[in-house]
């Protein structure tokens, strides 16, 4: 049913419909709607799952963590500081190979405290083992939620599942979704849990107990190739979405007129919706341009990149995050991926931008193009930035 | 077509309200819908806020609304300290809430057209069948009536749905009220 709904009403819903036998949830801006959401549907009855309220990220990841080793769907729900403080235990999740989803609505860190959006929590666990999938709009983020339990209880993967969704832009924003009707018809999409290692008394095991130098690199190896395997897994999710519920946006990467394109903007999460109207004016003037959009972050999308980019003069890299000693983490990621193929002939141009909620505009994404078609391999560089504050 | 609507007001008078209703609205129309906060400070009184669009198509882009279509402004006194009137477009509509006259505010209309502004006494008609200063409601249909962009009915049902049955019969006769002000009925004003 087509609907408009806030975004973490959408997310909710797509949750809701995962049937989770255990949420924790912690408040913080800008996710704290999700968690009402759902702490609603379980006391109206509508989601019959265990509500646990708990004192703080830290315990809200270590709750899905005990209970996710009991073999029982889990989710939570996060932003920012929180995260952070959730890191160690998110390490623990996806060592333990514990198929927790949650969402991350993606907000800027401190200091200045800042509730706005920006990717630099993602940035910040993007080495844990967790598998980090960006939604574009909130039907995505709803179909993706669903996709998210698939992918991480598949027996051949194994990993906490993240979604991350923009902070406010997403999850205050009221527009059209359509859900899915039939809760059946995601029991078909995503059968029930079944966990082949669980704390079971009747058949123990031990979860996260000490692992000596003899076993503790096989451990990582095994998380490694997970994650690597991961890739078919988010894939054949997306397709069989396709297959059921008629929705699509891409595996790993989508493309958007991209056939003949001279420049690419490569983003992740919402701003690609600005990007592409940009985009289509830009077309219309005779610029070959187009956009690859990143729906996997981790694990990247190397070959998808490297096929999407390798044909490209200019490509244009949109920061939202940044990583000071260096410069832009995603543009890095693309620019190593076209190395390790001996392309060279392309001109990779990391822009920062968006930090902290600063809105990203269609006059921004024309600056850009035509920035970048002077310049070569920039390294994150600030755009618009106020000269009387520096 | 896309149109956009740029709402004005202060914390605690409820523009991301309005603008989700507007929302609601649109879509029960059968429009393509989006609306959403800017979130500059939610603290009471403070200035914010609110961005709805329309569109017969699905609507991809995310940013806030700098050229609308129509700006709403809550509060008269807004136009002292934000440029409310920023950006709107040559043939964009504003709506004021204030029992003043145009002449009266002619030193801080910054550039939009007189002719394009409309003073409405969302106050008086909000005190009068609210018996609350809140005027989002009234200004929901006074829009309704303005803009011909959404229908009076859907505005109505959607201020239903979000107070419920009581408030939200009082809140739809304050939109209706306002509706009828606007095309010309402004019996009991």
């Amino acid at each position: 049913m087509k609907q408009v709904l806030e975004g973490s009403m959408a997310i909710a819903d797509g949750v809701r419909m995962a049937e989770p036998h255990v949420i924790s949830a912690y408040p913080i801006t800008p996710q704290t709607h999700i968690v009402e959401h759902l702490s609603q549907m379980v006391a109206d009855g509508d989601l019959k799952a265990e509500f646990i309220m708990v004192e703080s990220e830290h315990s809200a990841a270590s709750v899905v963590l005990g209970a996710s080793a009991c073999g029982v769907r889990t989710y939570t729900a996060t932003a920012s500081q929180g995260l952070l403080y959730m890191e160690e235990v998110i390490y623990n999740i996806a060592g333990m190979r514990l198929p927790v989803v949650m969402t991350l609505a993606n907000r800027a860190i401190s200091a200045p405290i800042n509730i706005w959006n920006d990717m630099q929590d993602a940035m910040a666990i993007r080495d844990t083992g967790a598998i980090m999938l960006v939604a574009e709009n909130n039907q995505e983020a709803y179909d993706m939620h669903i996709q998210a339990f698939k992918i991480a209880e598949n027996q051949d993967v194994m990993l906490p599942v993240i979604v991350n969704v923009d902070g406010f832009v997403l999850t205050h924003t009221f527009e059209v979704v359509e859900t899915i009707d039939s809760i059946d018809k995601v029991k078909e999409y995503l059968p029930p849990i079944n966990m082949e290692y669980k704390l079971d008394v009747e058949n123990p095991y031990s979860f996260g107990t000490l692992g000596e130098p003899s076993v503790y690199m096989e451990s990582r190896y095994n998380l490694y190739n997970a994650m690597n395997f991961s890739r078919n897994i988010i894939i054949e999710a997306a397709k069989e979405f396709k297959d059921m519920f008629g929705r699509f946006y891409g595996g790993l990467t989508d493309s958007y007129k991209l056939d003949d394109s001279q420049t690419v903007i490569v983003a992740m999460g919402s701003v690609l919706g600005t990007i592409k109207d940009a985009v289509d004016e830009l077309r219309e003037s005779g610029k070959k341009i187009g956009v690859l959009k990143i729906r996997s972050f981790r694990p990247f999308p190397e070959d998808e990149i490297v096929a999407a980019l390798k044909n490209a003069k200019n490509v244009i890299v949109i920061e939202k995050a940044i990583c000071p000693g260096k410069g832009g983490i995603l543009s890095v990621e693309i620019r190593d991926s076209l190395f390790k193929h001996k392309i060279n002939s392309v001109s990779v141009n990391g822009y920062t931008l968006g930090l902290g909620g600063r809105d990203i505009t269609p006059k921004n994404i024309h600056d850009l193009v035509a920035r970048a078609e002077k310049e070569e391999n920039v390294d994150g560089e600030f755009v618009g930035l106020s000269q009387q504050y520096l | 077509m896309m149109k956009e609507i740029r709402i004005h007001g202060r914390g605690g008078q409820g523009s991301v309200t309005m603008a989700s209703i507007l929302a609601f609205s649109f879509f029960d129309d059968g429009n393509y819908c989006q609306a959403f906060p800017s979130f500059g400070s939610e603290r009471t009184g403070a200035p914010v806020q609110a961005f709805a669009r329309f569109s017969d198509k699905p609507i991809r882009t995310r940013h806030q609304i700098y050229e609308p279509d129509y700006i709403i402004v809550q509060d008269i006194t807004l136009l002292k300290s934000v440029p409310v009137y920023k950006g709107i477009k040559d043939e964009g509509k504003i709506l004021i809430n204030s029992e003043a006259s145009i002449k009266d505010v002619a030193g801080e209309l910054g550039g939009a057209k007189e002719e394009n502004i409309v003073m409405f006494p969302a106050l008086k008609i909000a005190m009068k069948i609210l018996n609350k200063p809140i005027v989002n409601t009234t200004l929901l249909g006074a829009f309704s009536a303005l803009s011909g962009d959404v229908t009076i009915d859907s505005v109505k049902k959607e201020i239903e749905n979000r107070f419920g049955s009581k408030l939200g019969k009082l809140n739809a006769e304050a939109a209706q009220t306002a509706y009828n002000y606007i095309k010309g009925d402004r019996s009991g004003f």
